[in-house]
């Protein structure tokens, strides 16, 4: 029988720890087949998070580094600056990369630091519980809102592409989602992208998913895909916030 | 013979680049700037590069990813900088990845003051960070020390894949000395195998500093264990000072060790038996080089820039057999030799002679 689809090099055979329905999985193949159409997984040190992603660097077929809850970024500096040949990038959570790694978050990109940096957008803190994070939606009941976020108390949501956009040595940000197939190929465009903008040297490179966590959402797979779809997306700026001059060209 | 007169944070920093160090990461604070701006300007003709991170987690986490991939990498920090870097210790110590730091201690807690003090003893030797790891912590008393063992430092961090740790005070950081530059010499180090460098041609490898499985984290702390005994076992340093036959002894560490000598002097002048037992290495604590005493004086001081700290280490090193007392300036102040003299003669009641 022909083989039609199969797993790709850039993962490994181990078998996904994350729950039944959440798209981490789905991100993780994208980032997997990007890595081995590039044909770069030899040359590719990814840092995992803390958070449902701790684990991702037993999924991944390329060389990888645990970091500290929030540190990811600072860690792939440390690891670019010292082979700055290799690609680098960080797969992290939104509580990771918007809470408590928000100083690494503006520096890299202030830096211009040439590495690619996945947020993983699932508006709640999912490996603790499902508490609030910085992108939870106004009125969203999490284990620690559970009246709903409220903007006198903890803020409107923070949209972190958009902000990382407006700084200068940012070269590449956009914000994605894997609620579709359409979407999927989109995402997986703009991660190919994002690592693109890396190898050609042009700066820091981010790319937000939207994704979903119908465990701690207490919704099933398919209902948390239409919730993504009618309060993230509408809330979120979609598409490619910055794109550099080199890569609109090509 | 190459000897120049610098800085003392400078013979670091220079001490440095000819053991190898490839990238350093840093934010400025007083008393260790002088540290990273040196650096700044030396290391990247060396072939290196120097980052200033956004703060010290920064610094510190950039230290961890860089040494992932084998380089030799250092940062340096003063107390307050130092207490924002210890998750950072915590995840090197786990991960096991060799790093050098340096902590110019200044006054603290707090915000404290930018004087010499011994004050983060506790959080440099008994693991600043949360969990149960150990840091060879190497403790100088000049300039050429801080040269020599930032030289060594480095071959200590490969040879344990373990971060060392250069722990000074404001007044060794600032002070100029001459300072002969020597070469590092060649030791046979491990191969670092374990690099994350990109799998091309092997197979893939993992860094990270967690098990989430009961059994597994036995087995890790276990393995961690074990390393941190041989450590203590090989790695105990100390210098001794008049002690051959010495009543009584003064144990003090960096500045307080330098100091200490001159009363060990104008002690035997007048006749008292004073010897110095001055630590090297503060973790592994030099216990043996205690131990040997334990029969043979009347009597301890440590001499500290801090509340009392290091003598904890003393009393359990000599087993409470003999009075073991405390000798101590703190907020940025050093003793003088008269001073710590007259402590010792009222403690012990010695009769001094004129003229002190
Ligand atoms: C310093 C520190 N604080 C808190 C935690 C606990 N913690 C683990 S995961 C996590 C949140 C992760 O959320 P996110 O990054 O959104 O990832 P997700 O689990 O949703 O994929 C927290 C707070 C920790 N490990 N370390
Ligand atoms: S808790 Fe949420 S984010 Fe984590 S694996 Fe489960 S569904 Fe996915």
């Amino acid at each position: 029988m022909e083989q039609v689809f199969k797993r790709t090099a850039g993962l490994t055979e181990l078998p996904f720890h994350y729950c039944p329905g959440c798209t981490h999985g789905i991100i993780h193949r994208l980032i997997g087949e990007v890595l081995a159409e590039l044909d770069v997984i030899g040359d590719t040190v990814g840092v995992a998070p803390v958070g449902c992603a701790g684990f991702s660097l037993d999924f991944f077929s390329c060389d990888f580094v645990g970091a500290a809850h929030g540190r990811a970024q600072a860690v792939a500096t440390g690891i670019k600056r010292a082979l700055p040949d290799k690609l680098v990038f960080s797969y992290q959570g939104d509580g990771d990369i918007a809470a408590i790694g928000t100083a690494h978050a503006i520096h890299v990109a202030a830096r211009g630091e040439n590495i690619t940096s996945i947020m993983v957008n699932n508006a709640v803190f999912g490996m603790t519980g499902g508490q609030m994070a910085p992108t939870t939606l106004l009125g969203q009941k999490t284990t620690t809102s559970p009246y709903g976020r409220d903007k006198a108390l903890s803020g409107p949501p923070i949209d972190l592409p958009k902000t990382i956009a407006t700084l200068e040595g940012a070269a590449y940000v956009a914000a994605v989602s894997v609620d579709s197939p359409k979407n999927i190929a989109a995402a997986k465009k703009a991660i190919k992208r994002a690592f693109e903008v890396q190898q050609q040297g042009l700066g820091f490179a981010l790319v937000s998913v939207l994704s979903t966590c119908p465990t701690n959402w207490g919704l099933s797979p398919v209902d948390s895909l239409e919730w993504l779809r009618n309060n993230m997306m509408p809330i979120y700026q979609m598409g490619e916030l910055k794109v550099p001059a080199e890569v609109t060209k090509a | 013979m190459n000897k120049v007169l610098i800085k003392g944070n400078e013979a670091i920093a220079q001490a440095a680049i000819e053991a190898g160090c490839k990238l350093f990461f840093g934010y400025p604070i007083t008393p260790s700037t002088e540290v990273v701006e040196y650096l700044s300007k030396h290391l990247p003709k060396a072939g290196g590069t120097v980052v200033q991170g956004e703060d010290e987690v920064a610094s510190i986490n950039m230290c961890y990813g860089a040494a992932a991939t084998g380089a030799r990498v250092m940062t340096a920090s003063s107390s307050p900088g130092f207490s924002l870097k210890q998750e950072g210790m915590s995840y090197l110590a786990a991960a096991e990845l060799p790093v050098v730091v340096v902590n110019v201690n200044r006054a603290g807690p707090g915000l404290g003051g930018l004087g010499p003090a011994q004050s983060d003893y506790f959080q440099c030797t008994k693991g600043g960070g949360h969990g149960d790891y150990r840091l060879i912590v190497l403790a100088p008393s000049k300039g050429q020390e801080l040269y020599d063992f930032t030289l060594e430092a480095f071959d200590l961090a490969d040879k344990y894949r373990n971060p060392v740790l250069i722990l000074a005070d404001g007044f060794l950081g600032q002070m100029m000395e001459p300072i002969e530059l020597k070469e590092r010499k060649v030791v046979e180090l491990p191969v670092k195998d374990w690099a994350t460098t990109g799998c091309k041609g092997r197979e893939k490898r993992k860094i990270a500093s967690y098990a989430l499985t009961n059994e597994v984290g036995e087995e890790h702390c276990l393995a961690w264990q074990k390393k941190f005994d041989s450590m203590r076992e090989v790695e105990q340093r100390w210098e001794e000072f008049e002690t051959a036959d010495a009543e009584y002894l003064l144990v003090g560490y960096g500045t307080c060790g330098r100091i200490a000598k001159s009363v060990v002097l104008e002690a035997r002048r007048q006749g008292i038996k004073l010897g110095l037992i001055r630590p090297i290495t503060l973790w592994p604590f030099p216990e043996k080089g205690l131990a040997a005493f334990k029969n043979q004086v009347k009597g301890i001081i440590t001499v500290e820039l801090n509340a009392g700290q290091m003598i904890e280490d003393v009393k359990l090193a000599v087993e409470c057999k003999m009075p073991v007392h405390l000798c101590s300036r703190q907020g940025g102040m050093l003793p003088s030799d008269n001073e710590i003299l007259n402590f010792a003669a009222k403690t012990f009641g010695w009769s001094l002679k004129e003229g002190v």
